[in-house]
């Protein structure tokens, strides 16, 4: 990291939250020797602004509203990681950002998707194509039907850059063997050759994120990108994840439920709840100081080591049904904090930092004296 | 791979020797002999005919010299045609065969394929409600009404295409048509539904990702995948192709190898029955082997052989 690459950040991250010295180490490795390989630089410039993001989809059951006013930005070099329980919306918000939603069934519409300046959902199927696999690449769950079967790991690969960057055969196939050494595969010119069904779960996702970097993408979004692998592979596989970023400077947005993997790589996290990001804040905020219950719970049922015996503690309840979502807060019904008007009216954002954000009511001034009240009265 | 077509090619005997015997026995079981006729023959110069024949031998003699006529494939000549051997009877109908069945594998292929390709990709829009009830309606009109209509209606009351014969490729649209629309409707639906499902896979969402153009998402990264039904019902499909021509050939009067096989059974005409079973027989199996060998070219994972240290 060069001096000026670090004033930079500073100056990020002061401007931001004025956080201590220690909230920049975006590499989370607090106390360790970062190696050099791994630094990365977050800066300041914003290449992706999601703006009250809507995604629905007409069934014969009746519509679902997936998605229902997503907002979040991202920097350059930045991970931001999604976080929520399935059927949340995160893996909707990653299609919709990535023009993969089918439209009808699904219906998009926001204040905006921009990519640095252009908005996505105002591009046409062709235009759009033109950032698909480009600026914008994505890495897919299942490794093992993420790649075509009948096509070689080569054609693959290069029938991206052949598309997009008009490359000749012989300059594919070298960009080819370029990315499937970055990516860690050994006798790449041989591999080139062969055909998925050859290669393991492990190697097959290594592929698959050489096939989204072989365009040199600006941002990369990871749909679970660790959840079908065995968890020595997901290891590596996010070990990774962070070369490259260091790497590259690629900006990535991380799909999971894993809050294992997102304390080892993320930057940021935002948690999704009933379609809704309901608290958003840098890693050490929502892992130290998580301000909406769900968050909480989220944490609380994570299985810890450290803390011997006692059982697992799951959030109690069920997430509503998105067909008829509630007017108020989605989680008021399991949420042991639970007031009047959280079942009514939804939450207002109130920002805790430059970077911490949560949609509660107990963050309200008035919560805040009701709770200090009952307090003082016990 | 030379060891796998050698293995197949072994098998292809076995195949054909278990149909030879069969169709003997099958044939010999039939009351009749080829040389009865509503004429009253001498009885001296019946029993000539008959140890001329052979026919007067135990039936073990006859079938052993008969599979000694399939080794060396001399079927000797017609009893009912002395005039002509079965070898030149093969000679002139089946190169009109097998431009006839040729030519209804491709049109079947081609315009199913693409019927269902373009119905799967128009799911349930109007192409696709009406490629399915044209398929449909293939499926369910057999094949000699079909061409009966079609000679009607295209030839007799439009005056379109000549109705009959085999002479110039005006001649072989209606032959063709009434021979491939069964075979056709019955891929357009398969490879409408294999189609519709290979869109759904992941893979198809990733080319989608990386802006793969659709028409070579569609023509590259699905139709193969899509195509692997397809094959396995062509053996089907083939065979059905096959006895169709027996028909279509009479109906059409094309003089190919049909009208042979079928005039031969009627008369009981021993060695033709068996020149051309076994050379239809021969000819179906070894274009099975063909479809085998096309399934590991569509799809790499299935090995037609294995190699060593292959798993």
């Amino acid at each position: 990291m060069t001096g000026k690459q670090i004033a930079e950040e500073l100056a990020r991250t002061r401007l931001e939250d004025g956080a201590d010295l220690d909230a920049i180490d975006h590499t989370g490795k607090r106390g360790k020797v970062v190696k050099p390989k791994k630094h990365k630089t977050v800066t300041d410039e914003r290449i992706l602004s999601v703006q009250d993001l809507h995604v629905t989809f007409n069934t014969y059951g009746g519509t679902v509203q997936a998605v229902r006013g997503v907002n979040f930005d991202l920097y350059k070099g930045e991970t931001l990681a999604i976080v929520g329980e399935s059927g949340c919306g995160k893996s909707v918000t990653s299609n919709a950002i990535m023009g993969l939603i089918q439209q009808p069934p699904g219906k998009i519409s926001s204040k905006g998707v921009h990519f640095k300046t252009r908005d996505l959902t105002k591009l046409s199927k062709k235009e759009m194509r033109k950032i698909q696999g480009v600026d914008i690449s994505m890495i897919f769950q299942d490794p093992m039907t993420a790649l075509n079967p009948t096509l070689t790991i080569g054609e693959q690969l290069t029938e991206g850059v052949k598309q997009h960057k008009n490359l000749g055969k012989a300059e594919a196939k070298e960009r080819a063997i370029d990315m499937l050494k970055l990516v860690g595969i050994p006798n790449p010119e041989e591999r080139l050759k062969q055909y998925p069904h050859q290669f393991s779960g492990g190697m097959r996702q290594r592929i698959v994120i050489a096939i989204a970097l072989i365009c040199e993408p600006e941002l990369l979004i990871a749909d679970e990108p660790t959840t079908a692998l065995d968890v020595t592979i997901q290891a590596q596989i996010l070990e990774l994840f962070e070369e490259i970023q260091a790497k590259t400077g690629v900006s990535i947005i991380l799909i999971t439920h894993d809050l294992g993997v997102v304390a080892k790589i993320a930057d940021r996290i935002a948690v999704m709840y009933a379609g809704k990001v309901i608290e958003t804040g840098d890693k050490r905020e929502i892992f130290y100081n998580p301000q909406h219950p769900y968050t909480k719970g989220l944490l609380n049922s994570v299985p810890r080591l450290d803390l011997a015996g006692g059982e697992l503690k799951p959030i109690d309840g069920t997430p509503p049904d998105l067909f008829a979502p509630p007017t108020g807060c989605p989680f008021a019904a399991r949420c042991p904090f639970s007031m009047d008007v959280c079942t009514n009216v939804y939450p207002e954002v109130t920002a805790l930092s430059g970077t911490h954000k949560v949609d509660c009511w107990l963050q309200d001034p008035r919560a805040q004296k009701l709770i200090e009240e009952q307090a003082f009265a016990r | 791979m030379g060891k796998y077509i050698f293995k197949r090619f072994l098998m292809m005997l076995v195949t054909i020797f278990i149909i030879a015997t069969l169709t003997f026995f099958l044939m010999h079981a039939v009351p009749g002999s080829p040389l009865e006729s509503d004429r009253n023959t001498n009885e001296t110069v019946q029993a000539n005919l008959e140890r001329f024949y052979k026919l007067d031998q135990p039936l073990h003699i006859q079938y052993l010299s008969y599979m000694q006529s399939i080794v060396t494939f001399d079927f000797g000549p017609s009893i009912k045609d002395p005039n002509r051997t079965v070898n030149e009877l093969l000679a002139r109908g089946f190169p009109i065969s097998f431009e006839l069945g040729i030519i209804t594998i491709l049109v079947a292929v081609v315009s199913g394929i693409i019927l269902g390709t373009m119905a799967a990709l128009r799911h349930n829009k109007m192409i696709d409600y009406a490629a399915m009830a044209f398929a449909v309606i293939g499926i369910s009109i057999p094949n000699f009404v079909l061409a009966t209509v079609l000679i009607q209606q295209l030839a007799v009351n439009w005056n379109l295409f000549p109705p009959a014969t085999w002479t110039s490729p005006m001649h072989m649209v209606l032959p063709v048509l009434a021979l491939a629309t069964g075979p056709m409707a019955i891929i357009a639906r398969l490879t409408r539904s294999s189609m519709l499902e290979v869109l759904t896979q992941d893979y198809i969402k990733m080319a989608r990702a990386k802006g793969i153009k659709p028409m070579r998402i569609v023509l590259r990264h699905a139709l193969r995948n899509a195509l692997m039904p397809v094959v396995t019902i062509m053996g089907t499909l083939l065979a059905g192709i096959l006895t169709g021509t027996f028909v279509i050939e009479k109906i059409f009067a094309i003089p190919g190898m049909g009208k042979y096989f079928v005039d031969s059974i009627n008369n009981r005409d021993y060695p033709v029955i068996m020149g051309t079973t076994v050379f239809y027989s021969a000819f179906l199996i070894f274009m099975l082997f063909l479809v085998d060998i096309v399934y590991g070219i569509l799809d790499p994972r299935i090995k037609l052989h294995k190699k060593e240290g292959d798993v």
